[in-house]
């Protein structure tokens, strides 16, 4: 076989490989899904956004743990944002190469694969046992820092990539560092600092550790982020594990929830930045 | 206007050499320089405040953890026995289940996220593109515990009956084969809580490594095209060394997610906590431990026991990576 | 963009359109389902709201110690002596049953009979198959299969897994001696399912199976379950009325600071894998009307929420017991001196 033919055919296997490996990863999501809508699907009735968590037994729906999730991840995300933007941009402009930077990526590394239900007792000890109560600011603070260092590691990466090209083209107009970084480097990675939040939120979405100690829960309606709060994943976990079908049915409609909200602000972050992406 | 340079682009070494005072270039308006000053020290801060938590985090599981160090000693790392009645307590099993499932399952995504990512940025029809990549990204937006029942009531009975039962008639149990593969039937494992894994640190990392090839300036890839290289060629040569500080970042990533991700790995591991004897043996991990244990452990030695485990999982995780970075430092010419 | 979160995320923190819950409560899982039922129930009554919340008996009486919640909960009931030392009194409110479920295709609910001598044997691993001659002494013309025994138990801690190692431990003495009676302890075989869902999944999955649930889980999802000897020789199924029996026929005047444990009752018709499960609260309170609002929730289940209970499969105190609790509670929990609620 000619040195080029060799090469071709090497290359017509490594396709293959690929598009396996795609094949394996949609039908994971295939076959996961398909568990998801056929036990969840079925469950959705006018009542899931509109009545608030019942016993079992009596009708209800999942209004106290949707409200609650969206008020805890969104304080989560919001602290994520503005912590890990920040310091992943600090690593990636100001600290890279430094010793110092060289210590902040790796201990946030380390951050990254914290089990999550011990940074729950973490804020435990810092938001809940000092203050005698359990509270959605508790629930929020540990969120975030679930969230924070994916953001961190996924922004600093992505900065770190940006053509070097834009920051000497802005300094060279007279622009001053902090002026360059906010005004051109974050704009031209906005794609990738987007996923660096999806990502972010895609990951405290779903945690139930954590809220165990800090938010409690709540069978009733809470919006006040100074007392035990309900949410998605703890009483998905709650009523997943019982034995009464209208509870565990309502587990699985929560489950589907998170799942099509994680899907829904994916396109939507994405369809916000395509004005913007390069190609 | 000239033609753009057809070099690679480096990192930019701002942090070290040149001289980065120069806050206010000469016919800047003043107020630059303040705000120069309050960026940068917000960004310091920022990643300070990240260290000073994590700080806080160890320091309390090692508080935590004391009482259990100081009873049991050295021998806390390397006894098997965990016996909350009689208040003796050793993390070998947790610590090794933590470690085969955690590299199992990198071992697996690893894989798998670059050949999606890689098929999305080179072979995919582009209009397919971006369903799929968003198909992808919403794997991880699966709740871990949806994983962990899925992985409790559709991959555990799937594996039990058509891949050990299998292995169990047709090897002898003393066989070398057999003696890898034991463990009760039940697709409740090592293995198959390794899968979940790998499962779900797949998209945490494909999604990245797309991100990171998408970071490639098309003239250098067009460049190795015209050069007359085949797709492989370019990933190979060209794509991966520049992305490549980035990819171990996913890496990390990744196996830190795997490290510590608690409720999916929980209900298929099978929850035994001595060592396992073989890849479809149950076993534990950390994690999994903690979490079944922690809400109704009582006494103070079994939380601080588990509050040890915890401390230790971070002691782990440092080790691993650092070792990680060790020999990714070596292996870069 | 960043503006707007907090911005929005201000606005959620102050929206009080909705009352909070007045009291709150956190402990075992067991009795999570009935007090939610009766929560429901009593707000729509009174209008006052109890966030009852299951985090584990273990993590009901460290939040209790704590003074995080009103009150807590455990499957476990506290010795006098760690009561006294936390200043805390306990009060039982249901009663339910451990249930030995199995699965062995061709065999119905309720044709095996086991003892608790028995179980405990298979647990500890010395029995390995379903047609050993000890099970087949007391299950003579059942057609055992010779399937190997494939035993499961719970990998969390519980009050379920308390309740079932107290009782073997209490009829084998190997048991006692090797294994121990704690809500986590170290299994001599097994696998570990996580919750009673866990373990119900791994027991359906596996032929030969044997393991132990809550009785509302046995009952829901139709499992195999096993007749039991109790201590006066009968072989009992699980059910309502052998729950009620355990708990009637139980030494409540004579257990100072209630604690009683219902294991193997000495009434004919009682089951004796039973247990009652128990709120914590301060003998002295230092919010009266927080506590005040506690003891009403709780004369509220006892007076109006049998039904309640009942539709859950818990079975309810008897009504001598329930009258004897309410008497307690004006001397046992106070506040200056005087008591904090007088049930009626």
């Amino acid at each position: 076989m000619t040195r080029a033919a060799y090469r071709r055919a090497f290359n017509g296997v490594f396709v293959v490989l690929c598009s396996i490996a795609t094949f394996i990863a949609l039908s994971a999501l295939v076959m996961i899904l398909w568990t998801l809508l056929s036990k969840g699907l079925g469950g959705i009735d006018g009542m899931i956004f509109t009545h608030d968590q019942p016993a079992p037994g009596s009708p209800g729906g999942l209004r106290n743990a949707i409200v609650g999730s969206l008020i805890m991840c969104a304080l989560g995300m919001a602290i994520a944002l503005v912590i890990g933007i920040l310091a992943g941009t600090w690593l990636a402009e100001y600290g890279a190469g430094t010793r110092y930077g060289h210590v902040v990526r790796f201990f946030n590394d380390v951050l990254i694969s914290a089990p999550s239900i011990l940074i729950g007792l973490f804020v435990y000890e810092l938001l809940v046992a000092p203050f005698h109560g359990f509270s959605g600011y508790a629930g929020g603070v540990a969120l975030a820092f679930l969230a924070t260092p994916i953001v961190v590691r996924t922004t600093e990466d992505i900065l770190t990539l940006q053509p070097s090209a834009l920051r000497e083209a802005g300094m060279a107009l007279g622009a001053s560092r902090a002026f360059v970084i906010r005004k051109i480097i974050w704009k031209s990675a906005r794609t990738g600092l987007l996923t660096a939040g999806l990502l972010g939120f895609a990951r405290i979405s779903g945690e139930t550790a954590p809220l165990l100690f800090t938010s409690l829960g709540n069978q009733f309606f809470n919006a006040k982020l100074t007392q035990p709060m309900a949410s998605l994943p703890t009483t998905i976990f709650q009523f997943a594990l019982s034995a009464y079908d209208d509870w565990q049915r309502l587990a699985w409609v929560g489950a589907l929830l998170i799942a099509v909200a994680v899907l829904f602000i994916n396109i939507v972050g994405r369809v916000l930045a395509r004005e913007t992406h390069r190609s | 206007m000239g033609a753009e340079s057809l070099s690679l682009p480096r990192r930019p070494h701002y942090g070290s050499g040149m001289n980065t005072e120069l806050a206010s270039p000469r016919g800047a308006p003043p107020g630059h320089a303040l705000g120069e000053i309050l960026f940068r020290y917000a960004c310091l801060g920022a990643a300070t405040f990240l260290l000073a938590a994590l700080g806080g985090v160890v320091i309390s599981l090692f508080i935590g953890g004391l009482p259990a160090f100081r009873a049991f000693g050295f021998g806390f790392l390397t006894s098997t026995t965990w016996n909350p009645v009689n208040e003796v307590y050793g993390a070998a099993g947790p610590i090794v289940g933590t470690l085969i499932t955690s590299f199992l399952s990198l071992l697996v995504a690893l894989p798998l996220a670059l050949g999606v990512s890689v098929f999305l940025v080179e072979f995919c029809p582009p209009r397919l593109s971006r369903p799929i990549a968003i198909a992808v990204e919403l794997l991880a937006g699966i709740p871990s515990i949806v994983y962990g029942m899925w992985g409790l009531f559709v991959l555990a009975p799937w594996f039990a009956a058509h891949v050990q039962l299998p292995i169990a008639m047709n090897f002898a149990p003393d066989s070398f084969v057999g003696k890898i593969f034991s463990g009760t039937p039940n697709g409740a494992n090592i293995f198959t809580a390794s899968l979940i894994l790998a499962i779900m640190i797949l998209p945490y990392m494909a999604a990245v490594f797309r991100e990171l090839f998408l970071t490639v300036p098309p003239q250098v890839r067009e460049a190795a095209y015209g050069l007359g290289c085949t797709p492989f060629e370019v990933i190979k040569a060209v794509v991966i060394p520049y992305v490549r500080r980035g990819m171990i970042g996913v890496i990390m990533l990744g196996l830190g997610r795997a490290l510590g991700e608690t409720m999916a790995v929980t209900f298929i591991i099978g929850n035994s906590h001595g060592f396992p004897h073989g890849l479809f043996d149950s076993g534990s991990t950390i994690a999994s431990t903690v979490a079944n244990e922690f809400a109704e452990a009582t006494s103070e030695m079994h939380t601080s026991a588990l509050i040890a485990l915890g401390f230790l999982l971070f002691v782990i995780t440092f080790i691993v990576l650092a070792v990680a970075r060790l020999l990714l430092r070596e292996a870069k010419v | 963009m960043l503006k707007m979160f907090v911005v929005g995320v201000g606005v959620l923190a102050i929206a009080t359109t909705a009352a909070a819950a007045d009291i709150s409560g956190a402990g075992a899982t067991f009795p999570a389902p009935v007090y939610a039922k009766w929560a429901e129930a009593y707000k729509a009554q009174t209008g006052v709201g109890l966030n009852y919340q299951a985090i584990g008996s273990g993590g009901g009486i460290k939040q209790i110690k704590a003074k995080t919640v009103d009150f807590g909960a455990s499957d476990k009931p506290l010795k006098p002596d760690e009561l006294a030392a936390a200043g805390l009194y306990q009060f039982p409110t249901v009663v339910g049953g451990v249930v030995p479920v199995m699965n062995l295709p061709g065999i119905a609910p309720g044709q095996i009979k086991l003892s608790g001598q028995l179980l405990g044997d298979i647990f500890l691993g010395k029995i390995t198959r379903w047609n050993a001659p000890e099970i087949a002494a007391l299950n003579k013309g059942v057609n055992l299969p010779a399937t190997p025994i494939t035993v499961v138990h719970r990998s969390d801690g519980s009050g379920t897994s308390f309740l079932f190692t107290s009782y073997l431990a209490m009829k084998n003495s190997d048991w006692a001696s090797k294994v121990g009676a704690s809500d986590s302890v170290q299994w001599p075989t097994g696998l570990g399912g996580k919750g009673n869902d866990g373990v119900a999944a791994f027991v359906k999955q596996t032929v030969g199976a044997i393991g132990y649930v809550e009785y509302a889980y046995a009952k829901q999802n139709h499992s195999t379950y096993a007749l039991m000897q109790n201590k006066a020789g009968k072989f009992v199924a699980p059910a309502a009325p052998a729950f009620a029996a355990a708990a009637g026929s139980a030494n409540w005047l004579r257990s100072p600071g209630n604690y009683i444990l219902l294991l193997d009752q000495p009434s004919p018709a009682a089951w004796p894998i039973t247990g009652a499960t128990f709120i914590l609260v301060y003998r002295n309170q230092d919010n009266p009307d927080a506590g005040a609002q506690v003891l009403k929730f709780f004369e509220w289940g006892y007076n109006k929420g049998d039904g309640l209970a009942a539709s859950l499969d818990y079975v309810p105190l008897p009504a001598n017991v329930k009258t004897l609790l309410k008497k307690q509670w004006a001397h046992s929990v106070t506040a200056g001196g005087k008591p904090v609620y007088v049930a009626k």
